[in-house]
């Protein structure tokens, strides 16, 4: 009798961790044509509310937009390591003739993987990158928290805002300068205090160091976190936020004012679609707000009094090229002039960028 | 450092050790027991998304708390059947338990993702400044002006003390994990009291979850432990199975979880991977010196992680 219980217990228990961990989606049925198969691997669960959920939406993009021309399949919590070519050769096994791998730590292993099939099309997020038949692609994120920090800085009464930062990558570090010349852009006096939390998911923990900044006088919180964590310590101090990834009105309907959001979809399926055209060619994709990769997100009634209008014409200017995030002058934390009238960062710089604009409080390397 | 050792960090503190507490003590009592389970995490899972789940379905903040213990209970007991009738390792167990509780809990949560308690649900756990401790300067502020949950950790914490120590239950209990084969050859019924203590603790890990998912962070996310059960596996020791030092263990834990945040804001050149560090550190200086010094109150419980069986007698 006992080992029968074991048995049974055994193969629940399994059942219960295939059933958790290793989901994947159903595949449409019956199709015409073909379908091509599409392969995703994400770093973390599509229910993060965050990064992955935001390229999960995409995923589900792709399959509303091309019906059953397409099928796709996906993996979670895949490790950067070489684990994710295992993966991704079990999903090639499965069919998979393009695989979006959305974590920069893949990068190595989707060069690996590429080599050895070299008709599937792979596209890395966030790397750099490029072969015959792998390509990255990223967004230029910085455009909609330029805009997050203009609803910011007329928002602010104390002239300080709290940012809730996970590592001092240039990744981060870009979307801090951005916000904060954008906070500056309407509210010169205005500072933007940054905290590392050293951790891209833990929400009571970011939550913790959302409260440390409204201790220290903040009351607008921002955040380059994965959870919503910062915007639940605004709601409960009665202070204001912008959140990230996505929209996150739900999570603190009386603090939450907008948040810069990803939107992978339209990439996705026009990649899709030049693969089964035949027309797809490996590519450095850095796109901006004028491609659609990325937005801000609908501003709420908590939105300061004139800052629709504000966000507007400012993103009128980004989408017509007028107005660039990082053209000069701009002046680091010092006070000297890095980047001069008249020029604006390189790529390159921008990929590199360790140092903080003028306004930002804060040390990188803490 | 003066600005940073303010009333506003003793009391985030004191909030931040607070699952952790829960936890602690949970583990503590399921140890003095003589089974270690290394399916905290696991457990904090699933009494969060359990509580969760029904808090907000219900909008009933006792049935939320009652659904996580239950939760984190039915945890344990896995565990307990395969460590104590089984007699399976213990420790393969625990950490299968973990795996599990993550997975159940992703699982569970699928649809809950992004969603908020109501402020109706989150007004219950308001602040309640104690009478008269409450207005003592500073310390009444720091500790006596929580919310529910947090005295509630408190009493669990010092009855869990009294029990323990003070009781005949408790001398039993002791008794069975430190040397199983004389308590038996006492009369005491080992497996009944394996299979209660394993399934409080589980009860008190889920409580400790449901804190984070219920009250410190009221929105769904996956994985919103983020560790913080294996972090009470070291408390455990840190606070050498003593309930009582327990409490301040986690609430120095709690405090070097968040102490990196203020100490950014005045400049002091410590970086913060040092207080990320810090609370594993402590745990092997205790471990050390507690080896050191062999007194055997300090000890952990000699049948720790050892199956019984009663033939071996």
């Amino acid at each position: 009798m006992k080992r029968l219980f074991t048995v049974v217990l055994v193969v629940l228990l399994s059942l219960a961790l295939i059933a958790g961990c290793g989901q994947q989606a159903p595949a449409p049925e019956g199709p015409k044509d073909e379908p091509i198969t599409v392969g995703f691997v994400y770093i973390g669960p599509p229910g993060d509310g965050g990064w992955t959920y935001a390229h999960d939406q995409g995923r589900k993009y792709l399959e509303q937009q091309l019906g059953d021309k397409v099928k796709t399949i996906y993996k979670e919590n895949v490790p950067e390591d070489q684990e994710s070519e295992k993966v991704m050769r079990d999903m090639i096994d499965q069919g998979a003739k393009i695989i979006f791998a959305t974590s920069f730590g893949y990068m190595d292993h989707v060069a690996n993987v590429a080599k050895e099939f070299p008709d599937v099309a792979f596209m890395h997020c966030s790397g750099y990158l490029l072969g015959e038949n792998y390509g990255n692609y990223f967004g230029r994120i910085e455009e909609p928290r330029y805009l997050s920090g203009i609803v910011a800085g007329m928002k602010t009464k104390t002239n300080k805002i709290g940012y809730v930062a996970a590592y001092d990558i240039p990744e981060v570090v870009r979307g801090i300068n951005a916000f904060t010349l954008g906070v500056r852009s309407v509210n010169p006096d205005a500072v933007v205090e940054v905290r590392w939390t050293n951790t891209w998911y833990d929400p009571a923990k970011e939550k913790e160091a959302a409260i440390a900044l409204l201790d220290a006088g903040a009351d607008v919180i921002a955040q380059h976190q994965d959870t919503a964590g910062p915007q639940v310590a605004a709601e409960e101090r009665g202070a204001f936020s912008v959140g990230y990834n996505s929209d996150m009105a739900a999570m603190a309907p009386k603090a939450y004012m907008t948040a810069p959001v990803w939107n992978w979809g339209p990439y996705y399926v026009k990649q899709v679609q030049a693969v089964m055209d035949g027309t797809w060619k490996p590519e450095a994709y850095w796109g901006g707000m004028k491609d659609g990769i990325v937005d801000l997100a609908p501003l709420t009634a908590n939105a300061p009094e004139g800052s629709q209008a504000a966000v507007d014409e400012a993103k009128a200017k980004i989408l017509s090229g007028e107005l660039q995030v990082f053209a000069g002058p701009i002046k680091d934390q010092s006070g000297t002039v890095r980047v001069p009238e008249g020029s604006v960062l390189s790529d390159q710089e921008q990929l590199e960028m360790k140092w903080f604009v003028e306004g930002v409080i804060g040390k990188i390397g803490q | 450092m003066n600005e940073v050792l303010t009333v506003a960090f003793f009391k985030a503190a004191i909030i931040a050790g607070t699952p952790l507490l829960f936890a602690t003590v949970g583990e503590i009592i399921t140890e003095k027991v003589g089974n270690l389970n290394l399916g905290v995490e696991g457990m904090m899972l699933m009494g969060a998304v359990v509580g969760f789940q029904v808090g907000y379905t219900t909008n009933n903040p006792l049935l939320a708390f009652i659904a996580a213990a239950l939760a984190g209970a039915i945890g344990s007991l896995i565990y307990a059947f395969l460590a104590v009738s089984l007699r399976a390792n213990q420790v393969v167990t625990g950490l299968a338990l973990t795996t599990f509780g993550t997975g159940f809990a992703s699982f569970m949560g699928q649809g809950l993702v992004g969603l908020k308690m109501s402020e109706q649900f989150s007004a219950s756990f308001q602040k309640i400044k104690i009478p008269f401790l409450g207005d003592i300067p500073g310390i009444g502020e720091v500790f006596f002006n929580h919310d529910i949950l947090v005295y509630f950790g408190y009493v669990t914490a010092i009855l869990l003390g009294l029990y323990i120590y003070k009781t005949r239950i408790g001398l039993n209990l002791r008794a069975v994990g430190e040397n199983p084969a004389a308590a038996d050859a006492a009369s005491v019924r080992i497996t009944a009291y394996k299979y209660t203590h394993i399934l409080l603790g589980g009860a008190l890990c889920g409580l400790g979850g449901a804190y984070l998912s219920l009250v410190q962070v009221p929105v769904w996310q996956e994985n919103i432990t983020a560790g913080r059960g294996w972090i009470a596996v070291a408390l455990v020791i840190f606070a050498s199975w003593s309930p009582y030092r327990a409490i301040l263990g986690s609430y120095l834990f709690g405090g070097l979880d968040i102490i990196g945040f203020r100490l950014q804001g005045t400049g002091l050149a410590i970086s913060t991977y040092i207080f990320d560090m810090a609370p594993y550190l402590m745990t092997i200086i205790i471990l050390v010196i507690v080896s050191f010094r062999k007194d055997r109150k300090n000890a952990p419980p000699k049948a720790l992680s050892e199956p019984y069986f009663r033939e071996e007698r």
